[in-house]
């Protein structure tokens, strides 16, 4: 059991780094904003300590209505990726070989060479009133006037789809690339048709996968701030802008913190439901992940 | 009534390529036969299997089950289920659901296919198995899983790809006799695929011999044994000595060969006619050699040498002598009767030994 002195000295000197940056990074800063996040301004330049600014959020439809909002569009962007993902990543283990697998697998990773920022203004190209889609639809006749398919929901669904797919596609293929060919023969000569070969085996055996890519894809989603609000514009309504307007616009740190506590605990509590349903757990995910 | 068959195979062949992996193979197996086809690795026996399970489709030629074409027929709609190499069970579900998994694809309720399966799993011995996980078996439980989710369904016929390979030599040979008794048991017709001959002679019915894609020969373990059309089943089925010469002489069925160290073989034509001064091949095996420390012993017998003991090759039974002989290129090998006075022979001792026409088979390389 007990380790000598020395080894374990060896160990903590490994360890500093990650701890370090762990401590510095990511817990340091989230005590600061739970701290933030109870304090109430009484007067200029006076707080004290109270659950004001989480009374807030619920006293105040906007607020919890753009909550509820973000955490049913991510559901919904996580699902679509999902669907859209499984084929790409079930041809990319299990139909490609050699260099087309590592041809297919570049060209998911290629719209992630430019910004984030880039990718999204390259949609807005596409999709604004004077964009090309809507500039092709015209010249075919197929449209009178001119469309605008920006700031509505489905520009915002299908940029943060978008945005998402590669992170889906890779545990996917990964999960689906262990799976042994035979297995799916075996499905098959047993009587099993497609459908049952792939709810019954393929999707059993990905399922790793799939809860990994999902809770990727999820927490991408709900802190995405760039593609709502670009795509979205007016309408985007997304909670991270609530977070920045507090922030930088209002300047009321503790609301913004009191919110950021409130997306953590949303993502937690979402991603906790999804390993319960799925009876995953939080090892074997990130294993696959 | 014509003689039904379960499974017949015609002029089939399936090229990957320019590479012909099955080249025009025929045969027809009968209801109830363990039928097994032997042939060294990649001779293209798990291709031959995929097109009768429908995981390929032949370049040319008909496969027939019970009289009906399954040209065309997914994998999932031919009464034929198979036994992979590598067994292939679901590792995501329980065994019993493994054996029920065919019958509930099939439509048939949650609680009846529990019910059935659990009594399949009772007849292959692993009663109250049924909620195992999968990986918490051993070898030979794991097998019989795979034989159980197939026989459950009662298929035409059971297709077995080497399902014996991956196991130790013990378990193997115990596995021989319980796939014999459960095929015998069921009364299901079995296709069995193999590389070890003696997997084969134990189990078979009848035996195909394949090489190169093709069917070399196709009969009972005996006829294989005693009969080989072909100078490939000779050396492949069983042990046996092979020596390379030419046709001395060729008269009346009696045939002699002459190897290059000038010895000559007396042995008996088996139906090709040879010409003289031909290369041939001559095959003896090691029980057919009588071994004597007197040459008077074995007078009666044509063909007659003497040697030294090079190696004693001691295995029970099957134990054999490596003699190095005057003549051949090779050590001959005889089988050693582990009982009389020979029974304790050494190393480096003088031996004769004789064999007569009839156990020489002579075939033109
Ligand atoms: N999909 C394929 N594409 C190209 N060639 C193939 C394919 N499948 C098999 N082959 C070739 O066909 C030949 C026969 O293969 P097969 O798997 O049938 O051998 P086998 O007799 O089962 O061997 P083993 O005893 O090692 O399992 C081999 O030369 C192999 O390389
Ligand atoms: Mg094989």
């Amino acid at each position: 059991m007990s380790a000598k002195p020395d080894t374990r000295l060896t160990l903590f000197l490994l360890l500093a780094p990650a701890v370090l940056w762990l401590g510095l990074l990511i817990v340091l800063p989230h005590v600061e904003i739970l701290i933030l996040s109870f304090s109430e301004r009484v007067a200029p330049r006076v707080y004290v300590f109270g659950f004001g600014n989480y009374l807030e959020f619920f006293t105040e439809p906007l607020y919890w209505r753009t909550f509820a909002r973000t955490a049913i569009m991510s559901i919904l962007v996580t699902v679509l990726t999902l669907v859209l993902a499984f084929p790409i990543a079930l041809y990319i283990a299990r139909v490609a070989q050699g260099r087309l697998r590592a041809m297919l697998l570049l060209l998911c990773l290629l719209p992630f060479w430019v910004s984030e920022l880039v990718r999204t203004l390259g949609w807005m190209m596409l999709l604004r009133e004077t964009g090309v889609i809507s500039y092709v639809l015209q010249a075919t006749g197929l449209t009178g006037q001119r469309i605008e398919f920006l700031y509505n929901d489905g520009a915002v669904i299908l940029g943060l789809v978008y945005g998402g797919l590669l992170f889906m596609i890779v545990p996917l293929a990964n999960a689906l690339e262990s799976l042994e060919p035979a297995v799916v023969e075996a499905g098959f000569d047993l009587g099993g048709s497609r459908w049952t070969v792939l709810r019954r085996i393929v999707v059993p055996h990905a399922m790793p996968g799939i809860v990994a890519g999902s809770i990727i894809v999820f927490m991408l989603t709900v802190g995405n701030f760039a593609t709502p609000v670009l795509l979205g514009g007016k309408n985007g309504l997304w909670f991270t802008e609530q977070i920045y307007a507090q922030f930088i616009t209002r300047f009321n740190w503790p609301q913004g913190a009191a919110f950021g506590m409130l997306l953590l605990l949303l993502s937690s509590a979402i991603v906790w439901a999804g390993l319960r349903l799925t009876g995953q757990s939080l090892g074997t995910t990130l294993k696959q992940a | 009534m014509a003689q039904s068959t379960d499974l017949d195979l015609v002029s089939v062949v399936k090229r990957f390529g320019a590479h012909a992996a099955v080249n025009d193979v025929s045969f027809s197996v009968a209801p109830g036969e363990f039928f097994s086809i032997l042939g060294p690795s990649g001779c293209g026996k798990t291709t031959l299997m995929r097109m009768i399970a429908g995981f390929e489709n032949p370049t040319s030629g008909d496969i027939r089950i019970r009289d009906k074409s399954m040209i065309g027929v997914p994998a999932n709609k031919r009464p034929v289920n198979m036994v992979f190499q590598s067994l292939a069970l679901f590792p995501m579900m329980s065994v019993g659901e493994n054996v029920a998994y065919g019958l509930t694809c099939r439509g048939v309720s949650r609680a009846e296919a529990e019910e059935r399966a659990n009594r399949m799993l009772e007849r292959v011995g692993l009663k109250g198995f049924g909620e195992r996980h999968v990986t918490a078996l051993s070898g030979g439980q794991r097998q019989r899983v795979a034989i159980a989710r197939c026989l459950v369904l009662e298929p035409t016929l059971v297709l077995l790809d080497e399902p014996l390979g991956a196991l130790d030599l013990k378990l193997r040979e115990h596995m021989k006799i319980e796939l014999k008794q459960l095929q015998a048991t069921f009364n299901t017709t079995f296709a069995y695929i193999t590389h070890d001959q003696s997997e084969a002679l134990v189990m078979s019915d009848r035996i195909a011999v394949m090489n190169q894609g093709g069917f070399e020969q196709v009969g009972s373990p005996r006829e294989l044994y005693h009969h080989p059309a072909t100078p490939f089943v000779a050396s492949f089925v069983g042990e046996t000595n092979r020596w390379q010469g030419d046709v001395a002489a060729a008269s009346n069925g009696a045939i002699s060969v002459r190897l290059p160290s000038g010895a000559v073989i007396q042995g008996r034509d088996h139906g090709q006619s040879q010409v003289v001064g031909k290369t041939a091949l001559a095959f003896v095996r090691p029980e057919a050699i009588a071994l004597a420390q007197e040459t008077s012993a074995l007078s009666g017998l044509p063909n007659r040498f003497e040697g030294r003991v090079s190696a004693v090759l001691f295995d029970g039974a099957n134990s054999s002598l490596l003699i190095d002989t005057v003549g051949f290129d090779e050590p001959v090998r005889a089988v050693l009767p582990q009982a009389g006075q020979l029974a304790g022979i050494q190393v480096g001792e003088a031996i004769h030994m004789g064999w007569s026409a009839d156990a020489v088979k002579v075939f033109s390389a």
